[in-house]
């Protein structure tokens, strides 16, 4: 076979790109326009952005030069990083208990009234979609600094998430137990003990260690509005431009996060598998 | 009656293990409670105290509408346009944050979609590359976008500038990781084909793997777009541009009606971005990461 003869067997594979996928050059001419919109937008001039960018250098070159590294007060960071973990642990705690009962209240296997859940899950999904620094920013204000703020920031956070996770679950469970529970005459309260608790508590369990997983992440970034843990060292060495300390506290969290990642991995694993 | 008398035993045995397992998860609990308590200096009144106080706050941050003035203009207390009367700098603050995370998600999607090729382990011409990648991946989202966000606001100044970059690093470091797992997971034939035909490296990759992974790639890169709107709404709180600069001056000024008109603001738009980008993701894409 010649190409001649390829190409008339294939007319359309070797017709010109504007012919063959109009939507492929639209999309691209999209996103090309776009981009230079935004670059008039936000004012980017790409030489300035460079220099900007060279001024980088020195703080990368004193991020990883540790004169001094006996002298730093290593206390603090242990405190801090304790103070995360403390803080990841206390709020997803708090946030587990008080989402066992709305959690359920929110689920079609206990509460059969559309009304009542539509108002609680609406409820829920106002307090999600206020991200976790803006939380943690108003209880600052309203208690000021410190860990306490940060606790109540996860907690408030983690119940709107939890909840919603927990009466998702409820939903999903056998409806054969509890069946078998009302028609043997019991009360609604033992219903849910006997039929329905037994059932979701792993997975309660399971979900409540994947959040102190995330917290612990999260409540890294709290300090820097002031609400203690790790954070507010990390920020407080970033505003004084001590880049060596703040380089070493980020190494820090990577290997904090990555130990309680492969925990919470390795504990979630063996409840399922029970 | 012997069968009886083992299923006894066996059920009391399960019953001892089961009490076993709970008693010493509650004490481990209790464990872990008075000791973080300890490490934060509180108590359990404190939080409670803590979560009466945050229902004043709420209280005091709500609108204070009534509903015969409902409608009336904004000099009128009372209607909806008293408690908006900044609307135009809001819209203006929020047009911004749209701008950055829509920026941010696009130069970060083009950045992971270069390096993803280098961190998958099928796709990866040189381990060397491919380790030193990963590596470099795994920083990027392993820093939250604020700590960036600081550095960059140090080096570049109070702006959005700063902002976009934090988030474009971020972008790159977990749709990279996305991405490179896809084509660790995706079909291995045509490449090969195009192997034995003689492509090179840069064919393969065009020509075998994009077509079979690029809607799965949008999808990703559109989920990263929702995250993104939510980052791009926080980081004003270092300076970093957006509306979250707002919302930090408002808060820490105590303008209480202006905190609720703004998070008010900034979960319709997260809201509507998110339906928005399932929609597309499930009906155009026919993908649904969920």
């Amino acid at each position: 076979m010649t190409n001649q003869e390829i190409v008339m067997l294939n007319p359309k594979i070797f017709s010109p790109l504007w012919k063959r996928s109009p939507i492929k050059i639209v999309v691209f001419l999209i996103i090309f326009s776009y981009l230079i919109f935004s670059i008039k937008y936000f004012n980017i001039s790409i030489t300035e952005l460079i220099n900007d960018l060279n001024k980088m250098k020195p703080i990368l070159i004193s991020m990883i030069t540790w004169n001094d590294f006996l002298s730093w007060n290593f206390n603090s960071i242990l405190v801090g990083i304790l103070q995360t973990l403390a803080m990841a642990f206390l709020g997803t705690v708090a946030a587990s208990v008080i989402s066992v009962p709305l959690g359920l209240i929110a689920s079609r296997q206990v509460i059969k009234i559309n009304l009542f859940r539509f108002i609680i899950r609406r409820f829920l999904d106002f307090i999600r979609g206020v991200d976790i620094l803006i939380w943690a920013l108003i209880f600052v204000r309203a208690f000021g600094l410190g860990p306490l703020s940060g606790v109540l920031a996860i907690f408030v956070a983690d119940t709107g998430t939890l909840s919603k996770l927990y009466s998702e679950a409820a939903d999903n469970s056998d409806n054969k137990q509890i069946e078998g529970l009302v028609s043997s005459g019991s009360t609604k309260l033992s219903t849910i003990r006997f039929g329905l608790l037994p059932q979701v508590m792993p997975i309660f369990i399971s979900q409540s260690l994947y959040f102190f997983e995330s917290n612990s992440r999260s409540a890294v970034i709290l300090g820097i509005v002031g609400a203690g843990g790790i954070g507010l060292q990390l920020s407080e060495r970033m505003k004084a431009q001590y880049w060596d300390q703040a380089f070493f506290i980020i190494i820090i969290i990577l290997i904090m996060v990555a130990i309680i990642d492969k925990l919470s991995r390795f504990l979630r694993e063996k409840l399922i598998n029970d | 009656m012997m069968n009886e008398i083992i299923l006894n035993s066996h059920n009391k045995n399960l019953i001892k293990k089961k009490r076993f397992w709970n008693t010493s998860l509650i004490v481990l609990l209790l464990i872990g409670i008075v000791l973080s308590s300890k490490i934060i200096d509180t108590n359990i009144s404190d939080l409670f105290n803590g979560i009466t106080r945050l229902g004043d706050y709420i209280s005091k941050i709500l609108p204070s509408l009534e509903l015969n003035n409902l409608f009336l203009g904004s000099k009128d207390q009372g209607s909806i346009a008293y408690w908006y009367f900044n609307i135009s700098k809001y819209l203006k603050l929020l047009f911004e944050t749209f701008n950055m995370a829509l920026l941010a998600t696009m130069t970060g999607s083009i950045l992971a979609l270069f390096l993803s090729f280098l961190a998958a382990k099928n796709t990866s011409p040189n381990s060397l590359l491919f380790f030193s990648i990963r590596r470099m991946l795994e920083f990027f989202r392993g820093v939250p976008e604020i700590i960036f966000a600081i550095l960059f606001v140090w080096v570049l100044g109070i702006g959005p500038l700063a902002g976009i970059i934090a988030i474009t690093i971020h972008t790159t470091g977990s749709l990279g990781k996305l991405f490179s797992e896809v084509y660790e997971n995706s079909n291995n034939r045509p490449i090969e084909a195009l192997k034995a035909s003689g492509g090179n490296w840069l064919s393969e990759m065009k020509f075998g793997l994009l077509p079979q992974v690029l809607p799965n790639l949008i999808s990703y890169a559109l989920l990263r777009f929702e995250i993104n709107i939510r980052a791009s709404t926080i980081l004003g709180f270092v300076g970093a541009g957006g509306i979250g600069q707002e919302l930090y001056l408002v808060i820490n000024f105590n303008y209480y009606e202006e905190v609720s008109a703004i998070i008010l603001l900034i979960i319709l738009t997260v809201i509507s971005i998110d339906l928005l980008s399932g929609h597309i993701r499930k009906n155009i894409i026919g993908f649904d990461n969920d």
